[in-house]
């Protein structure tokens, strides 16, 4: 597997207090790769520096494409969007509530549809291609829609949706940015278990269409069942780093853990405490 | 007795116990200087009575109906008003299209001043309804537009039409220029250096004196011409009534004026609804409803806000190249905060983003406020009232709601509640 995306010593400073310390990690063209830790381990401050929402205090964020590799540290967000097809979702649902599935997915293919502000003017009178790309990005759309079964409610606003289909809607509308990397901050957090079940089927639909995955997640059964490869932070450090196996054996991890009484984990605690 | 109108009687009487308490004082008494030079007290009782009167009995009203709507719950969904607008607008159009025909000089001058405040309630409805930046100093680029073509048509001799773009490509300019240092900036803060750039405008006008005339303003600006034809009162040479052989009338000149409004408001209308569902209206109200989740999806933001004030700010720009036109004579005098505020009530009592409800407001607050001359000093007490109550009663404006851009099946207005108001 050939590496996508190579942080390197990331590190990210608030005043006094160091959210990130030099962390390093890869992610795997066509893997999951889940970023655990416990709460302020500073796992979204890792996604903001990659996704632009911070500027990195130092360290490098390699996004390898195959025309040369691309720099993300210090790159504006919404570059990194549409020059490096890096998408996100957030921890707290951002959908835009007063607008429908269809619309939120469409305004997520704004740079398909159009290219710069001259052809978004010229649309006004009928001109260029923008009736051609309109429909191509109504297609894509209308795919996504299928695969997280919201077809049938496309045109209702996206603020009436059941909170579980908001997660999912928000993972369609990342994905109709076309991107070679998805980011997803937590997007397990207050489903039930068969809502779990129904994402670990999406997300491995999505790596399986060549897109790779970085996650962020509590659940453990979602992060065992799907990862490929794990990347645990605590306290702005990398502590450990390897398969989901490894990662449930690691002593280090069960330290960190200690106490949280998270399911997945409890065996490998009772491990840690015997050693 | 019911406990429900004791407490309202209860309410009610302490209300007007206020209400004396302020009026006692402020309306009760008043001095006028005497003959021989004193000043002497002089009691009002029965203003007094007729407001604290008028108070019991509002508060009792008040509390009653606000009650009574409590105990029925009232039915969420599209207002009756959005399903009335579908013959709504075609109806208004209809009759503004007719109006000069039949109607007298006075009325069709207030038809244009209407339709003046539609075309600008509904450029900034782009700026302030579409994209939820909140803009105070709107009047500026009308102020632009006007000053453009009056310095154009006095320093270069040039006409109305070839004017017209170039005030609006100016306003536009100016739009963008104030749009780059503030456009980082949201909420309360945008709103103050927005009014800020407002009165900046004003006053540059007013103290370039060797460019504008300064206080003195510009006069005898240039009439619009019908393919060449002058509306010149005394007919003559080259005049629209010489060219069809009619007698020379002033009407034919003011009707030209509104048809030129007319057109140029639907412009306005046309275009902004055509950008709605366009990617860039969909952007537009995309970062009204979340900017950090526009950022996450590549939409870049700043380009995104820069053309929603370019645009704005260009209709403004026709609309002052008109005013400047209409006028013959302009001066800062003209473009004072007042203004920005009547434009920015008129979008926000007709309801943010709609069109229709943009053109009723209008309508109501420009010309029923020109209908109530009469009153002279009261009318702006009962306008303020009116602002008041229909913000009470429909707080998101006349018409609210909002009609999907795009949809696979039957597309249905979503409800305001749903809709965000945008941060600035």
């Amino acid at each position: 597997m050939t590496s996508l995306l190579t942080v390197d010593a990331l590190t990210m400073r608030f005043g006094g207090l160091m959210a990130v310390d030099a962390v390093s990690f890869e992610v795997r063209q066509g893997e999951i790769t889940a970023l655990i830790g416990p709460n302020g381990a500073g796992k979204t401050t890792v996604f903001n520096c990659i996704t632009g929402f911070y500027r990195p205090t130092s360290g490098k964020l390699a996004l390898h494409m195959p025309d040369g590799d691309l720099e993300l540290a210090g790159m504006p967000g919404h570059i990194i969007t549409r020059r490096a097809h890096v998408a996100r979702t957030f921890q707290n649902i951002r959908l835009f509530q007063g607008m429908t599935i269809l619309e939120n997915l469409l305004v997520a293919q704004h740079n398909t549809v159009m290219p710069n502000v001259a052809s978004g003017l010229l649309a006004v009178f009928g001109l260029g291609r923008y009736r051609g790309l309109e429909a191509t990005a109504l297609d894509l759309a209308k795919h996504w829609l299928d695969k997280v079964g919201l077809m049938a409610r496309a045109d209702e606003p996206a603020g009436s949706l059941p909170y579980g289909a908001q997660r999912r809607l928000e993972i369609a509308r990342a994905m109709c940015t076309r991107p070679r990397l998805l980011c997803l901050d937590e997007p397990a957090a207050g489903l039930n278990p068969r809502e779990s079940d129904e994402l670990s089927v999406l997300l491995r639909g999505i790596r399986d269409g060549g897109c790779s995955i970085l996650l962020i997640e509590h659940d453990m059964g979602v992060v065992m069942r799907i990862s490929d490869h794990v990347v645990v932070l605590d306290h702005g450090k990398k502590i450990s780093d390897g398969t989901p196996e490894h990662i449930r054996n690691d002593p280090h991890v069960i330290a960190a853990y200690l106490g949280e009484g998270d399911e997945g984990l409890d065996d490998a605690a009772n491990a840690g405490e015997a050693a | 007795m019911s406990p429900l109108f004791r407490t309202a009687l209860r309410d009610a009487f302490l209300s007007a116990l206020v209400a004396l308490g302020l009026f006692g004082a402020m309306v009760g008494l008043r001095t006028n200087v005497g003959n021989d030079g004193k000043l002497e007290l002089l009691a009002r009782p029965t203003s007094v009575a007729i407001l604290v009167g008028l108070t019991f009995v509002g508060r009792l009203a008040i509390v009653l109906w606000k009650a009574r709507s409590r105990t029925v719950p009232v039915k969420a969904g599209p207002s009756s008003l959005s399903g009335l607008g579908r013959y709504m607008g075609p109806a208004l159009l209809v009759l503004a299209l007719t109006m000069p025909l039949y109607s007298s000089r006075y009325i069709i001058d207030v038809g244009i001043l209407v339709l003046t405040y539609i075309m600008l309630g509904w450029g900034l409805n782009i700026v302030v309804g579409l994209a939820g930046l909140l803009d105070l100093g709107y009047v500026a680029f009308y102020a632009v537009g006007a000053y453009s073509y009056a310095l154009l048509a006095q320093n270069f001799g040039l006409g109305f039409w070839t004017c017209l773009p170039l005030a609006g490509l100016l306003a536009a300019f100016w739009g963008v220029l104030l749009g780059f240092p503030v456009l980082r900036l949201r909420g309360d803060y945008l709103a103050i250096v927005t009014l800020a750039f407002g009165e900046i405008i004003r006053v540059v006008l007013l103290n370039f004196t060797s460019l504008t005339g300064g206080p003195n303003g510009i006069s005898n600006i240039p009439r619009p011409t019908l393919f060449g034809l002058t509306f010149t009162a005394g007919g003559g040479e080259g005049s629209f009534a010489d060219f069809f052989g009619i007698e020379p009338n002033v009407t034919y000149r003011v009707a030209f004026l509104f048809y030129i409004i007319l057109g140029l408001a639907l412009l306005t209308n046309w275009v902004s609804k055509r950008l709605r569902r366009l990617p860039l209206g969909r952007a537009w109200e995309a970062l009204r409803e979340d900017e950090i989740a526009c950022r996450a999806l590549g939409i870049n933001v700043t380009v995104t806000k820069l053309t929603a004030f370019a645009i704005g700010a260009c209709f403004g720009g026709f609309a002052g190249a008109f005013f400047a036109t209409r006028q013959a004579f302009i001066s800062p005098e003209s473009f004072t905060f007042i203004e920005s505020a009547i434009v920015l009530a008129v979008v926000v009592l007709g309801g943010l983003g709609s069109q229709l409800g943009v053109a009723l407001a209008a309508i109501v607050m420009i010309g029923g406020g020109e209908m109530f001359r009469d009153f002279a000093e009261y009318r702006m007490l009962v306008f303020g009232v009116a602002l008041v109550v229909v913000m009470v009663v429909r707080p998101r404006g006349l018409v609210s709601g909002r009609a999907p851009s795009v949809s696979l099946g039957t597309s249905r207005t979503i409800s305001a509640d749903m809709v965000s108001q945008g941060h600035g």
